[in-house]
């Protein structure tokens, strides 16, 4: 067992107990900031993979923005304080039962596939990843496109959710 | 303008009268009357030239006036209308030309023309007078004018075109359509005070009747035509066609064709001149105004059917050899004798003016059948001339007669039956113009001798009957005489001799000229003809005149008949009975005023031996019981609407099965609502899926999601 | 020997689970929102994984990673601003009780 294997490991017990605790604890506010610690997690794979970067977005947007933002929405609606009583619908075994047949079924499928345990390819020496992920984002014959497209998403989105959430009055 | 021209056109102008008074002088009964007797004046003018022409011609009948034309194509030959003129019917459009316009004339003056509209006249009765005031104010009642005086004159205008058309036709089928328009004539005039019951009836009666003969001379025509291929006279007349005809035998009754030819075509005459058995019409038939009966019912209708045996007597005596007669000859002169004899003893109880004539006219027709039927054709056609005028004359005396004692009971305000000889009496110095040309009318029915025609014409009969040795014959005939000169003269003493029996025949007029100048000319002709045809060997006086009759219309046959030379037996007897007849009836009745005091009233005479009502329980009720019974309640009815109303009867049923078993629980229940409710079920319990939760939406497109990545992944296999 | 990649992925996969878990069985909007995050980790983890262990050289993977966080960010944000118009009119964040387009 490798260190890196059992930094894995760690992370991963820590994404799936946070990921778990997201969904089952009562309290919303918990469950946000359980969310958060799965969201760290994760900037913790992203390192582990050699993708620095995207750890960095990862816990700028999603933690400082997203789940940040999951907290004023849950401080927003909390008039009704409907957090006591159970939390999760009359059917929630119908859906556990089919979370873990997805889950299953994935997991067998992804097992059988073939070269699915290779190991990690050489990454070229004094590759600048971060560079060229910026070239690749505006190169016109790269992604730019998707780039741009995303970009008027945000916009979109953006009002759209000022329009929505606008108090009428 | 040739003579065939002029006899195509002969039956033309009463025809065109009738149509326009129909069609445009309705109203306008001056118009009218003016375009009947001119029509009526054309034909008599195209009659006389014709007849003159026909005088003409030296052996008049081998050489005859005839146009043909073709007319039906019947296959490869044409069957040809058209016209002929021969002696005999030469001699006929004489007689039918002078009455035709007499009576024409007449019918002025009877229907009142110039006469104020009655009080209270409809169409459809007899007129019963106007109420006129003169200058002091007295009120007097006069005759009033027919309400349908246009429509008469249009009738007896097509009835003119009927009898014409038959006399100048050369063939048999125009000659039966003229027959057939007479009788249809006869029909519409008998019945043409249309209001009144017996009027009606009387019509019906006489159509049917005649119709009866009809059938049968229509038939003995359809034999003839499919005998010989032919219906024109010269053509059936040939000799070699009589003689295939009189060898030609026929199932029925053992005749030869030509037999039982003449024998149905005689049938026709029996219907149309009122002979026995088919007589009971013509009595009845004088419910018609006068001049119908004198035009139709003496001079020219009934004369036709006797204008018929006439014409047909080559077919009739087609197998006669001159000694024995035929079985159909046998019959005819059988018939006529019984009948002449028959009617003579029912007209001596009749009390009505007209129904004595009436039955003298079927007594005097028998006589002119038994002729024919013994063979003596001249004989049979000079007596039909001469009856024709004479009868004609007496008819019309007779209406005068009645139009006299009509005007004394409109003034003196008396309800009587103004024919009814019980009440007149005394007329011969009210009425003098009409007793003595009534009075020549009547000698000349009797018979009297020398100066009358009918002297001439019964005396050849009776002649040809005894020396042909026909004794059943010349004894009826004789006693028939007899009893013709008796009721005549009882007649003539009833009505203008002696006293007036009633205030009206005190009171009553001599009738204005144009009705009594017909009386006049008539009797001219009643007196004159006869002289044109007395025999040559007459003691005394024979041969002062030519036979011209006998030579003339002799000359039609093929063989014209030979002269009987003279025998004073039957001159003897025809003058005792004529004399007889007329000393008896007059001694009789000048006694007699009323009916109780006439000892001839016997109840069998009166009541016609009683032949209507044997009639009535013979052929109408079972006609009746035919049709209303047996077509109309068992056939119709029950039968037919049975049939019918079953067939409705198992729609219905079957409409109400299908609707009750079929179509209100199959089509409408199962499967109309049927799907309905399963739509409806279906849908209330399928809406439950829209929840409006999304995480019930997402749990089930994800369960979906599943098993068809299981499915896929087992059955197409491989990922 | 490193991390084999099918960790990475039953990792992934698993993360997706317990998202798709959360977005069914969870009460509050909010929560379900919260479980898609999840799940959109879950993608993010399995497209970077591969990009390393595919071909690091190229950035298809990263780029994609990165659009994900786009879509990822304007998604929360509209739909919690949905959420929120939604608790102002029927003062409700529970799920089940926006149900208006039920039958």
């Amino acid at each position: 067992m490798t260190p890196v294997q059992i930094i894995f490991l760690l992370c991963a017990a820590l994404i799936l107990a946070s990921a778990l605790m997201v969904v089952t604890t009562r309290n919303l506010i918990h469950a946000a900031l359980w969310l958060v610690a799965a969201l760290f997690g994760v900037a913790m794979l992203y390192a582990i993979l050699d993708a620095g970067f995207l750890a960095v977005v990862q816990v700028v947007v999603y933690i400082g923005a997203i789940a940040i933002l999951f907290i004023f929405a849950v401080m927003l609606t909390r008039r009704e304080m409907r957090d006591r009583g159970p939390q999760l619908r009359k059917d929630w075994w119908l859906a556990a039962l089919l979370s873990l047949l997805v889950f299953a079924g994935l997991a067998f499928l992804l097992v059988t596939q073939p070269g699915v345990n290779r190991s990690a390819a050489v990454m070229p020496e004094g590759l600048d990843t971060l560079g060229k992920l910026g070239a690749a984002l505006v190169s016109p014959d790269a992604y730019v496109l998707p780039f741009e497209v995303a970009s008027v998403l945000l916009l979109a989105a953006l009002i759209g959710a000022v329009y929505v959430a606008a108090s009428k009055k | 303008m040739t003579t065939e021209t002029i006899i195509w056109l002969l039956p033309l102008p009463p025809l065109l009268a009738f149509f326009l008074i129909v069609l445009f002088t309705n109203r306008h009964k001056a118009f009218s009357h003016s375009l009947a007797v001119g029509a009526a004046g054309l034909s008599w003018l195209g009659s006389m030239l014709v007849f003159v022409r026909a005088l003409g011609v030296p052996e008049f009948g081998k050489e005859v006036f005839e146009s043909a034309i073709n007319w039906l194509p019947t296959g490869e030959t044409w069957l040809k209308i058209g016209v002929l003129i021969d002696p005999l019917s030469a001699a006929t459009l004489f007689f039918v030309a002078w009455t035709v316009l007499m009576i024409f004339v007449y019918s002025i003056g009877y229907h009142n023309f110039g006469q104020p509209a009655g009080n209270h006249d409809r169409p459809g009765l007899p007129p019963h007078g106007a109420t006129i005031q003169d200058e002091k104010g007295h009120k007097h009642s006069v005759p009033s004018i027919e309400p349908m005086y246009s429509r008469f004159f249009a009738f007896i205008g097509l009835f003119a075109f009927g009898m014409y058309t038959l006399v100048v036709s050369n063939n048999l089928l125009t000659f039966f359509i003229g027959w057939e328009i007479m009788g249809l004539c006869s029909y519409l005039l008998i019945g043409f005070w249309y209001g009144k019951e017996s009027a009606r009836d009387a019509a019906v009666k006489a159509f049917m009747t005649t119709r009866v003969g009809d059938v049968f001379m229509l038939l003995g025509i359809a034999f003839l035509y499919s005998a010989t291929g032919t219906l024109s006279f010269r053509e059936i007349f040939r000799p070699e066609m009589l003689h295939a005809l009189a060898t030609t035998a026929t199932p029925f009754f053992g005749l030869s064709a030509a037999g039982f030819i003449g024998l149905l075509l005689f049938i026709g005459t029996v219907g149309k001149s009122a002979q026995w058995p088919l007589h009971v019409w013509l009595p009845d038939a004088m419910e018609g105004p006068t001049p119908v009966s004198a035009m139709i019912h003496a001079a020219t209708m009934v004369s036709a059917g006797v204008y018929a045996v006439l014409r047909m007597f080559p077919l009739i005596t087609a197998d006669f050899s001159g000694h024995a007669l035929t079985p159909t000859m046998s019959i005819i002169a059988f018939i006529g004798a019984f009948t002449a004899l028959f009617a003579a003893t029912i007209a001596v109880a009749q009390n009505d003016i007209k129904r004595v004539l009436a039955y003298s006219t079927i007594s005097q027709l028998g006589y002119m059948i038994a002729a024919l039927g013994i063979g003596a054709y001249v004989a049979a056609a000079f007596h039909l001339i001469a009856h024709a005028f004479f009868k004609a004359l007496l008819f019309l005396g007779s209406g005068s007669v009645i139009h006299g004692v009509e005007h004394g009971a409109l003034h003196t305000g008396e309800h009587l039956d103004a024919n009814d000889m019980f009440n007149m009496g005394g007329l011969r110095k009210k009425m003098p113009i009409t007793f003595w040309t009534f009075l020549i009318g009547g000698f000349a029915l009797s018979g009297f001798p020398l100066l009358t025609a009918g002297f001439w014409s019964k005396d050849e009969i009776l002649a040809d009957a005894f020396g042909h040795g026909h004794w059943a014959v010349f004894a009826t005939l004789a006693v028939a005489a007899f009893l013709t000169a008796f009721y005549t003269m009882r007649q003539v003493t009833l009505t203008f001799l002696g006293e007036p029996r009633t205030q009206a025949a005190e009171h009553a007029q001599e009738t204005p000229w144009t009705m009594t100048l017909p009386l006049v000319v008539l009797a001219l002709f009643a007196v004159g003809y006869g002289w044109v045809g007395i025999p040559e060997d007459f003691p005394l006086i024979g041969g002062l005149l030519p036979n011209w009759f006998h030579e003339f219309v002799g000359g039609t046959l093929a063989e014209r008949p030979e002269s009987l030379p003279f025998n004073f037996l039957p001159l003897l007897t025809s003058l005792v009975v004529a004399l007889g007849g007329l000393l008896v009836g007059w001694l009789v009745y000048r006694k007699v005023k009323s009916p109780q005091q006439d000892r001839l009233q016997i109840p069998l005479l009166k009541n016609k031996y009683y032949f209507d009502e044997a009639y009535d329980f013979l052929f109408v009720r079972p006609a009746y019981w035919v049709s209303e019974t047996f077509t109309y309640m068992f056939m119709d009815r029950a039968i037919i609407d049975g049939i019918l109303h079953t067939f409705g009867r198992v729609a219905l049923w079957l409409g109400s099965f299908l609707r009750n078993y079929f179509d209100k629980p199959v089509i409408n229940e199962f499967i109309g609502d049927g799907t309905g409710n399963i739509v409806k079920k279906a849908g209330s319990s399928l809406r439950r899926i829209q929840v409006g939760r999304i995480q019930s939406y997402m749990l089930a497109s994800f369960i979906v999601v599943v098993l068809f990545a299981v499915l896929y992944y087992f059955l197409i296999g491989g990922v | 020997m490193s991390i084999p990649l099918s960790w990475y992925l039953i990792l992934s996969a698993a993360l997706f689970s317990i998202g798709l878990f959360g977005v069914l069985a969870r009460k509050n909007a909010i929560a379900i929102l919260l479980g898609v995050e999840l799940m959109l980790n879950a993608v993010n983890v399995n497209l970077v994984a591969f990009w390393r262990y595919l071909e690091p050289a190229k950035m298809a993977g990263q780029v994609f990673a990165i659009i994900v966080f786009a879509v990822a960010a304007a998604e929360v944000a509209v739909g919690l601003a949905l959420i929120i118009s939604v608790y102002r009119r029927r003062k409700t964040v529970i799920a089940d009780e926006i149900d208006l387009m039920k039958w």
